[in-house]
């Protein structure tokens, strides 16, 4: 465990064999941990890595790995869902929460779009990365987060559908205005309850 | 190079579900550097999520197409691409 670790939210564990009503409409369950690419697998090196905070900011804030890695850490135990209709259940991740990152930060945005390597967005409202939802996620199962799955770093919002969910993030750009990502502006729910099967626009 | 890279022609399918005409043949030219070449030689990304056609020079996406798992709705992206020059094969 990585310096500052600390954990919360084990929840799920321990119901993990009565998983019926964890599963959204629509959803069904998988063992694996498919993987759907829109685009080439970056590889920056740790060393060329940073995360950035910016957009409606004083001062936008940039981590190096090392002080990204430097912060403090939270293991959390989470249900997850993809809108192509598999849903995991018990995925444990660690990583830096959004919270973390914004600690002290004075903004009136109320979105957020994440931005990735490879020019991949998705958009939130900032409620839903805040107050506990949202982690900078590094580590999966114990091991570095792998390339394919996002590594080094991937964004985890498991309460909404996992497109939401970026892969290979560089940053977080606070914005006034609502403005769709990669799959929102393609058809995919602007939002993407999975609990409200809010899979296409209109839904 | 990344292992789910498949090329242009892979696209063959679900173009041809929106396009009358011969997709994997049809030329274009990139927003964003200029290339042009037939979509079949681009790079291609597909899943059930989606389909990306990427410019096989500098990696934008050209093609964009999503299509609802219950059918009867597709979404269409020509962002990435200047034109399209489609050839009608007699
Ligand atoms: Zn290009």
């Amino acid at each position: 465990m990585g310096r500052g670790f600390f954990s919360r939210g084990f929840r799920g564990r321990r119901r993990e064999s009565e998983g019926d009503d964890r599963i959204p409409p629509g959803q069904y369950l998988v063992d694996g941990f498919p993987v759907l690419s829109a685009g080439p697998t970056p590889r920056t090196p740790l060393a060329e890595w940073t995360f950035t905070l910016d957009g409606e900011v004083d001062e936008p804030r940039t981590w190096s790995w090392e002080e990204f890695r430097a912060l403090p850490s939270e293991e959390v135990t989470r249900d997850i869902h993809c809108v192509t209709k598999w849903s995991k259940l018990g995925t444990t991740w660690e990583g830096v929460s959004v919270d973390t990152l914004l600690d002290g930060v004075d903004t009136a945005a109320e979105y957020v779009v994440g931005f990735c390597d490879g020019g991949y967005t998705t958009n939130l409202p900032l409620e839903d990365v805040t107050d506990g939802k949202a982690w900078i996620a590094h580590t999966y199962e114990g091991e570095p987060l792998p390339p394919e799955h996002g590594g080094p770093a991937r964004l985890l919002v498991p309460h909404l559908y996992f497109w939401k969910s970026a892969k290979w993030v560089r940053g977080l750009r606070l914005a006034a205005a609502d403005e769709p990502g990669f799959w929102e502006s393609l058809g995919y729910h602007n939002y993407g309850d999975p609990w409200r099967e809010q899979r296409y626009w209109g839904d | 190079m990344d292992e789910r890279r498949l090329d242009g022609n892979a696209t063959a399918g679900v173009l041809a579900e929106i396009f009358t005409f011969e997709m994997t043949t049809a030329r274009t030219a990139c927003v964003h550097c200029g290339a042009t070449g037939e979509v079949g030689a681009q790079m291609a990304y597909v899943s059930e999520i989606g389909t990306v056609v990427r410019c096989a020079s500098c990696n934008n996406a050209l093609i964009r197409v999503a299509r609802q798992d219950d059918g009867g709705r597709y979404w269409l992206d020509l962002r990435g691409v200047k034109y399209l020059q489609l050839e009608e094969h007699l």
